[in-house]
């Protein structure tokens, strides 16, 4: 949380119109949570930032309209629709009402959204071509602002330039042919994605008042409340296929014996070789005073409460790595141990 | 006289924070009856033997969706017998080619379970190779 806060008082300071955070839950849908639950733990999430910046004195406005989001987008072609459209809800309320803004900027949720790593099979990957497309549509009728479109054969390997180049395509082909790029929020006023909207942001709602009875988002992960939470339906959902109450074509139905070969990018083992060098290279080059000198300070910065963004740029500049860095930040905050629920 | 259950350690290899599938098995094998120990991520070969030797498992499953199970795997064996712990089953799922599945066999790798196996298929070859329920 103090680089977290750090970033945003220094972005807002210095650098106004770099966007500072962007808060994810791709990663809590990615671990299995349901789309609601990602909604509500990522929002949560937001608002914890917002109180700690407040708490270490900034101004809401000077440094809520450069937040952003990050959300996954799964199969459930309309749920996810609403679940984007509940999140511009659900923020603009929350920092109108909970944090009282008043730049209208402070209350745009402005998402970044990337197709489902996890809806990827193995089996049959050409499908996957098919999934990313459905979820992308999603997206963009959703209302996102930007857009990652998976590879084809990245539940396999890191993907080939050929199956890089068909998931930037499929963007392509939405954006310039489809269409539906040309109106704002097209779906709305339908009776169906209007009532799955009002629902998603009623259930997020009981979330946020069971994290605040819990003291707030750091007080429930320190309890292991949405990790919980995050597990349970994991493991329903991996029973539901099991039980085929849920279909993954080519998983647990249409499945086929054969499986067309699909080339995977090999990584040449050279790269490994060279970027080592290169460092021992840096190590052996740079001013090793300077990066003591800037290690000290920042690990006393860190000791401190004062701003830690300048020394961390100072490291850099003396070409401090990246692992040095962190390894100071470790010396002095500790690690974060993720307790092992299941 | 009550048969001592059997005992699992699940375990994440290396630089891989992909646990999603780590932990479902975790859970289907405890819900199954089985003692089922998670070492979280980020372990090395020696602190998965270890573990291994302190909670005296009759299993280690390993996963891993990062590539570098041609690199860990056979560490984590060598480590393996060299503790003597030669009745130690090991087994392995997560994204492992095709072509790698033999070699990792001939190594010690006593079942690879791709994606898509059946959990109910994993505690049933875990009970017969264990001989216990």
């Amino acid at each position: 949380m103090r680089l977290i806060t750090d970033t945003m008082e220094f972005g807002s300071r210095y650098v106004p119109r770099w966007n500072t955070i962007s808060i994810s839950g791709y990663h809590i849908r990615e671990a299995g949570a349901t789309a609601t639950q990602e909604l509500a733990f990522t929002l949560r999430d937001g608002m914890e930032y917002v109180e700690y910046g407040l708490r270490a004195g900034l101004e809401v406005d000077a440094f809520a309209p450069r937040l952003s989001f990050f959300f996954d987008v799964h199969n459930d072609f309309f749920e996810e629709i609403a679940k984007l459209r509940a999140a511009r809800r659900i923020w603009a309320r929350a920092m109108k009402d909970r944090f009282h803004a008043a730049d209208p900027r402070s209350m745009l949720c402005r998402i970044h959204c990337q197709t489902a790593g996890v809806s990827l099979t193995a089996q049959q990957p050409y499908n996957n071509v098919v999934r990313v497309t459905l979820q992308a549509l999603a997206a963009v009728l959703g209302g996102t602002q930007s857009l990652h479109t998976n590879s084809l054969d990245e539940t396999l390997a890191l993907p080939t330039e050929k199956a890089v180049t068909i998931a930037l395509r499929t963007q392509q082909i939405i954006a310039h042919e489809s269409g539906v790029a040309n109106v704002i929020d097209p779906l709305g006023g339908s009776y169906f994605l209007e009532t799955l909207t009002n629902e998603m942001e009623e259930s997020a709602a009981s979330y946020f008042e069971r994290i605040d009875s819990l003291g707030g988002m750091v007080s429930a992960i320190e309890r292991g409340y949405p990790q919980r939470e995050i597990q349970e339906s994991s493991y329903q959902f991996a029973r539901a296929l099991e039980r085929k109450e849920k279909i993954i074509v080519g998983v647990n139905e249409f499945a086929t014996e054969e499986q067309p070969p699909v080339d995977l990018l090999v990584i040449d083992g050279a790269i490994q070789k060279r970027q080592c060098s290169q460092l021992r290279m840096l190590r052996a080059q740079r001013e090793v005073a300077a990066v003591e000198r800037n290690l000290t300070a920042l690990k006393r910065a860190a000791e401190g409460t004062e701003n830690l963004m300048p020394r961390i740029l100072d490291c850099v500049r003396s070409y401090t790595t990246l692992g040095e860095i962190c390894d100071a930040l470790r010396s002095v905050f500790g690690e974060y141990r993720e307790p092992s629920i299941f | 006289m009550t048969e001592k259950k059997i005992r699992i350690l699940i375990a994440k290899p290396g630089l891989d924070g992909h646990d999603r599938g780590a932990k479902v098995i975790a859970r289907a094998l405890r819900d199954a009856g089985m003692e089922v120990i998670y070492t979280g991520l980020r372990q090395t070969p020696e602190q998965i033997i270890n573990a291994a030797l302190q909670e005296d498992v009759d299993a280690i499953g390993l996963s891993i969706l990062s590539g570098a199970h041609m690199h860990l795997f056979p560490r984590i064996l060598e480590l393996k017998s060299q503790n003597n712990l030669n009745d130690v089953l090991v087994f392995a799922g997560g994204i492992i080619p095709d072509p790698d599945i033999p070699r990792l066999k001939e190594m010690g790798i006593a079942e690879i379970f791709p994606p898509g196996s059946s959990l109910d298929e994993i505690v049933a070859f875990l009970r017969s190779h264990i001989g216990r329920t």
